[in-house]
């Protein structure tokens, strides 16, 4: 392929006598990159729902990120760094995967007419995990640019300001909808489409992989909401002092010190 | 699409008995109707409407008894295709509400009183229920160049095939149970929006001569016939041929196999 001239790949005669290995590669990177993203979004749900234990417990775990306890101050650019290789991840994921999109009035139609007939579980998560795909383009971009500049401001009172003062909260409410189906569909079809965990009978291990999709997506949608409305409640409660820092009352202590 | 048209059936059926048994969704003896689609492209001016025909339901009644008694008694221009009616030679595949499958080995009490039928879409329709699945099949199986390929002295007729384990016997005669039906490349999504997609049948044909140790081709060959986005690549897993496929072929497992073995080539 590296000895091909523009002109022999302009006519698309690339190709001969050698299939080119691109197709390959582009779909082991969509499955890799997709899989990696819906792991590190279950990652992220756990984090972010530290606040339901406590304030203090949230403000621990994002200083952890920041390094705070390994340079004894916080460093946010940290969290840029990973937001930066989330962002990387999401725009090689979001570019793989829309040439699976339908392109055109025809596929469109095609799909829907298809699907509405065949009334087919499979055929029709795909089209939700295509719609709500569709939808992350937009949310995330938004999301990941905002935690790519203030990374600092995270906390339990400055995420908790961004979600209520900040008005976050109703895109994080769609995108918490549109992750989660997102995620779980693609990883049920990651093990189907690979077929991984499946030992003897493909039936069985496919139905077993449906049934634990779903449980995990009512969990993270369960946790997500009530992740949501503390943030939300929290921020109404300190409207009044937005944009206050949080500071535990042990490091409030330990500086008067 | 536009007009419904109701054909009754001729008075000359016997009553239902007394004791007719019910021995599925449907009893014998009621009333069922099958609408099919009527459409025939080579007629200038033929429009696709759905028509309506009832008859009456049989004891073990199939699509295929149906269709032949509706043939028979009501609308002998009704165009369909039969030929073991036993689930055997593929011919008989329609969409059975909404669904692919083989019309011979369907119940009519399984899926009436109401059974709706439509052409398998993808194939070239000939008419009403008869597609040409012939013409793609045998397409397909030139593109993918779907015969073994062996060495020159295999093809010496007075000496002895190589012997081969009998598990691994068993799991080509498996893949060649395949009767080119054409249900899974109806059931795919992928292959609706894509015409060139290759589908599970191309699919599996590949799988089926890679695991054959007298083909001589390598993962680099079968790269060349599948490692594109419109073989194994273009699949997007809905695994409706898997669930639709009459013969119950391990249609999942053969596409993950292949994808697995493609994708390794990636930067091979």
């Amino acid at each position: 392929m590296a000895s091909t001239s523009p002109t022999i790949a302009g006519v698309g005669l690339a190709d001969r006598p050698r299939a080119s290995r691109v197709p390959a590669r582009l779909d082991l990177l969509q499955s890799f990159t997709g899989g990696v993203l819906a792991l590190f979004m279950w990652g992220h749900m756990f984090f972010v729902s530290t606040i339901l234990v406590s304030k203090d417990f949230m403000w621990t775990v994002t200083r952890m990120f920041e390094g705070y306890f390994i340079f004894g101050k916080p460093y946010p650019g940290i969290v840029s760094v990973i937001v930066f290789g989330i962002l990387v991840m999401f725009v090689a994921h979001a570019f793989l995967a829309v040439r699976k999109l339908p392109i055109n009035f025809r596929q469109w139609q095609m799909y829907r007419g298809h699907m509405k007939v065949m009334k087919h579980e499979d055929t029709t998560l795909w089209w939700v995990q295509a719609i709500t795909g569709f939808m992350l383009f937009f949310l995330v971009t938004v999301h990941l640019y905002q935690m790519l500049m203030h990374p600092g401001l995270i906390g339990p009172y400055e995420s908790a300001d961004r979600v209520w003062s900040g008005r976050w909260w109703p895109l994080y409410l769609v995108m918490l909808f549109a992750v989660e189906l997102h995620g779980g569909i693609g990883l049920y079809r990651l093990a189907v489409k690979w077929g991984w965990f499946e030992r003897g009978d493909a039936d069985a291990t496919r139905s077993a992989l449906k049934k634990a999709k779903w449980a995990l997506t009512v969990f993270f949608l369960a946790l997500g909401l009530a992740t949501l409305g503390a943030y939300m409640k929290i921020g109404y409660e300190h409207a009044d002092r937005a944009g206050e820092r949080y500071v535990p009352a042990s490091v409030q202590q330990g500086a008067v010190k | 699409m536009t007009t419904t048209t109701i054909v009754k059936a001729p008075s000359t059926t016997p009553a239902p008995s007394a004791t007719a048994a019910r021995s599925g969704g449907v009893a014998t003896g009621t009333k069922i109707r099958v609408h099919a689609l009527r459409y025939n492209p080579q007629e200038p001016g033929s429009v696709p409407r759905m028509q309506t025909y009832e008859l009456e339901q049989s004891e073990g009644m199939t699509l295929f008894i149906a269709l032949n008694e509706i043939r028979e008694t009501q609308d002998p221009t009704l165009q369909f295709d039969f030929v073991c009616r036993a689930g055997i030679c593929g011919s008989c595949a329609m969409m059975v509400n909404g669904r692919p499958t083989l019309a011979c080995r369907t119940l009519t009490r399984d899926v009436g009183p109401d059974i709706t039928l439509a052409p398998l879409p993808v194939f070239e329709l000939i008419g009403d229920l008869s597609v040409n699945t012939g013409k793609w099949m045998r397409g397909t199986s030139e593109r993918l160049q779907a015969w073994l390929h062996g060495d020159a002295k295999a093809r010496d007729i007075n000496r002895l095939e190589e012997r081969m384990e009998p598990e691994l016997a068993e799991q080509l005669n498996e893949l060649d149970r395949c009767v080119e039906c054409g249900c899974c490349v109806a059931s795919c999504g992928t292959a609706r929006m894509r015409p060139d997609f290759v589908g599970a049948v191309g699919m599996a044909k590949i799988a089926r001569f890679r695991l054959d140790p007298r083909d001589k081709r390598t993962d680099d060959d079968y790269y060349e016939l599948v490692g594109t986005d419109d073989g194994v690549f273009g699949c997007m897993s809905l695994l409706a041929c898997h669930d639709v496929c009459p013969k119950d072929l391990p249609l999942q497992t053969q596409i993950a196999f292949l994808r697995r073995k493609m994708a390794g080539k990636g930067w091979a």
